[in-house]
């Protein structure tokens, strides 16, 4: 199988490699990549739009149905994970562990046991346990408000700098994963609960599409931003700057939704009880 | 574009490439993988596609790397090729 | 003989790329380990992603964001040549969320097949399903 990869993978890269005698040059002004329709939207967005990222603009104004396909096969893919791999188990797992706090002795429950009642001196741990550690939590207590507030700015300056929803939306639902390998996966689970973060996720794909639905309902084309300006009270160019902005977070809140998903079912093999 | 600079982090991010698919232990090629997509992010700030250098090194080197531990985590970390 | 150095010469990035794609494909062909064919398939799907970046790329031009955009000099008018190709930027955007889509569910299937047979090995799998 090796010898018949490589020799699949020499012949392909031969192939390419003969193609690229017809390829521009690095770097060339004129090649049909940058002569058609780009210009177009180089020159024609400040004035149509006013919102000086182009690919911001771009993403979610003139190609804007794109972009809504892309958050609903996100979404999908959150769902698909789901699917794959949760099991609704019993509540009562097969043995727990548990242990005294104050002398470090393991307590093995099993099931149908006697499980300690909920108090200090006894904590559940996990199989693979670590024992605590008193600077990595700190460290990620304090800095989880700091990430969680820049990925809020990413979203926010789309317009002005390199940015936007996708970029936010992934350091925000990178925010709770690191709150979740740092402290305990069921921490994590007791903040963001499930059916929170589901809800979260189509709420995401909903905004986008309902932004879409509106400017339909109110006289021009799906997802034409310039109808909103009879509801937000603003010229259409401004109305499109604003219609961009509401997109962006529903792709925000989506794919944050969807990363806090896909690693909780990944890393716990969809029992949610233990995470990494 | 300063040809220099791209050809160094161009030989880097094959070197990362082959480094991954080489590696026998599972969470080696994990780290590895995290590494070509942070050399990938500088190729594409190098260029001038910001946006897209931003995205990579948020989903790339953040996220994808951390499903791929996850992944090693709960199935197994050695390998026989 | 001077044509092809000519040739390499000019388009030597061009051929970076396709050697790694061709990384990507060898590893997701010849690999037997389940989880080195997705990073072979991740690497593929990079390589692409910077074969379309380098095509927008132009001599001279600064990076695709309306400087001043909102300031005194906002009604300036903007030449196409001074700034980059967006247009390959936006699609990679798209490619790029994909494929960390398409990761996760890879992944999932990975823990799933590994839950069945107990090893992610593809020839140790078909010889347990040939045994049934």
């Amino acid at each position: 199988m090796k010898i018949t990869g490589l020799i699949i993978a020499i012949l392909a890269g031969a192939l390419l490699i003969y193609a690229t005698a017809d390829f521009p040059g690095w770097g060339d002004a004129a090649s049909p990549a940058s002569t058609h329709v780009s210009p177009r939207y180089i020159e024609k967005t400040m004035e149509e739009t006013s919102v000086p990222n182009m690919v911001t603009a771009v993403l979610a104004d003139y190609r804007g149905f794109d972009t809504m396909f892309e958050t609903t096969v996100i979404f999908s893919a959150g769902v698909v994970c789901f699917i794959l791999l949760r099991v609704f188990g019993s509540e009562e797992p097969k043995e727990s562990l548990y242990r005294h706090v104050l002398t470090g002795v393991t307590i093995r429950v099993r099931a149908g046991g006697e499980i300690p009642p909920d108090s200090d001196d006894f904590e559940r741990i996990d199989v693979m346990w670590t024992p605590f550690d008193l600077i990595i939590k700190t460290m990620c207590r304090i800095l989880i408000p700091f990430i969680q507030l820049f990925g809020l700015y990413v979203i926010a300056h789309g317009h002005h700098s390199p940015g936007g929803g996708f970029q936010g939306g992934v350091i925000l639902g990178a925010s709770i994963i690191l709150f979740a390998i740092s402290h305990d996966l069921r921490t994590a689970l007791r903040r963001i609960r499930e059916r929170i973060d589901a809800l979260l996720c189509a709420t995401g794909v909903f905004i986008y599409a309902g932004t879409g639905a509106l400017c339909l309902l109110l006289g021009l084309n799906f997802l034409d931003y310039a109808a909103l300006a009879s509801i937000l009270g603003v010229d259409p160019i401004t109305a499109r700057s604003h219609g961009i902005f509401i997109v962006e977070i529903g792709v925000g809140i989506a794919v944050m939704a969807t990363m806090i998903w896909i690693y909780n079912n990944v890393s716990s093999r969809g029992k949610y009880d233990e995470g990494l | 574009m300063i040809w220099q600079i791209d050809l160094a982090i161009l030989t880097l991010v094959v070197i990362a490439g082959i480094g991954t698919i080489m590696v026998k232990d599972l969470l080696g090629a994990a780290i590895l993988f995290g590494a070509y997509s942070f050399m990938m992010c500088l190729l594409w700030s190098v260029m001038g596609a910001v946006d897209v250098a931003f995205t990579e090194a948020s989903v790339g080197a953040g996220v994808s790397t951390v499903f791929f531990a996850a992944a090693v985590f709960r199935t197994t970390r050695r390998t026989k090729d | 003989m001077g044509d092809l150095i000519q040739l390499l010469v000019a388009k030597y990035n061009y051929w970076i790329y396709i050697t790694l794609m061709m990384i990507g494909l060898y590893a997701m062909i010849a690999k037997n380990n389940l989880v080195k064919k997705i990073v072979g398939m991740n690497i593929f799907q990079t390589a692409i992603i910077l074969f379309y970046v380098s095509i927008g790329s132009k001599k001279g031009g600064t990076i695709p964001i309306i400087e001043h955009g909102h300031g005194a000099a906002g009604s300036h008018v903007v030449h196409a040549a001074d700034y980059i190709n967006p247009l390959p930027h936006v699609l990679m955007l798209t490619a790029i969320v994909v494929s960390v889509a398409t990761l996760g569910v890879a992944l999932a299937l990975a823990i799933k097949v590994y839950e069945r047979y107990n090893t992610l090995e593809e020839d140790e799998i078909l010889a347990q399903i040939r045994e049934k």
